[in-house]
């Protein structure tokens, strides 16, 4: 193990992917639920910068698929904390289990 | 054992410790912060691979624009002070169980996978290389998807105003109006629970 090479890499994506599927498995508040999402998508951008490095080096498309996550993760985390604040503002509390008006 | 292997361990150590601090702390503002320190790891990760665009792209928009966003609604909507409910242990013991099973069948698939890397030239990520090529209208250019996302983010933007605006309604006077319709606690859903006032 002299070098890093693909497979280093890929364990900390992979790593990064499930700690952040049992994040949002097991917590139940909107935020931090939101954050595992985060650390999903994070994951995902190690493994498309990875595989360009590594694989393919001659093209640079991971790297815009990359940009592209990233921009869409923005877009997706402003639009969640919106919902996050406007149920907040209607039942005083984030807890996905407390907020259950329409389950039956 | 070289000085750049030792550095990637540090940083694989940083990115997953403070993950897995950022998922597990029961202080909600910790928990951003240990998620703040997971998104600089990980910007350091794509500066260990010579990303260095990706990389100052990763500090400003997650670390300067998500977080921050992330912790000012933690101040709108709770506070940073008290623990939060800790979660029941069956679901943490099933919860573990399944990730880790998870886990480690994704990284023996990923030992067993052999990866032939492409052996054509190489083309440095350069800000030079990755602005020609997004912006070109040629076959591999990608300023269709660009715009797209252009667009999105806009109607994103207007889509969160619309959601989080607070709606006033005109006060009504001097004639009969239903002023608020209070349900009872979030357990009683029976019209009997239903408060009704009738403000004349």
């Amino acid at each position: 193990m002299n070098e890093i090479g693909l497979p280093q890499v890929l364990f900390v994506s992979c790593a990064l992917f499930f700690i952040g599927i049992y994040g949002f498995l097991t917590r139940r508040n909107m935020i931090t639920m939101l954050m595992s999402v985060e650390l999903i998508l994070n994951s995902v951008n190690i493994n498309f910068i990875a595989f360009n490095k590594y694989l393919f080096a001659h093209k640079l498309d991971g790297l815009f698929f990359t940009l592209f996550i990233i921009t869409i993760a923005a877009a997706e985390a402003s639009v969640a904390i919106a919902i996050i604040i406007n149920l907040y503002r209607n039942y005083h509390t984030i807890d996905v289990e407390e907020v259950d008006t329409m389950k039956f | 054992m070289n000085a750049s292997v030792i550095i990637f361990y540090i940083i694989a150590a940083a990115i997953i410790g403070c993950g897995l601090l950022a998922v597990t702390s029961l202080k909600i503002f910790r928990s951003a912060v240990y998620l703040l320190f997971s998104l600089i790891s990980i910007a350091g990760l794509y500066f260990f691979l010579d990303y260095e665009f990706i990389g100052a792209v990763q500090i400003v928009v997650y670390v300067g624009g998500i977080v921050v966003l992330i912790i000012f609604s933690i101040f709108l909507t709770q506070g940073s002070g008290g623990l939060m409910k800790k979660p029941a242990l069956g679901r943490i013991f099933f919860a573990g169980l399944a990730t880790l099973f998870g886990a480690i069948l994704t990284y023996m698939l990923i030992n067993n996978q052999l990866f032939i890397p492409s052996n054509q030239q190489a083309i440095a990520p350069s800000v030079e290389n990755i602005g020609a090529q997004m912006l070109s209208t040629t076959e591999h250019g990608y300023i269709l998807p660009f715009e797209v996302v252009s667009m999105l983010l806009l109607s994103a933007m207007i889509g969160c105003i619309v959601i989080a605006i607070k709606v006033k309604t005109p006060e009504l006077k001097n004639s009969v109006e239903i002023k608020e319709v209070e349900f009872g606690a979030a357990d009683n859903h029976t019209i009997e629970n239903t408060d009704i006032k009738i403000v004349v």
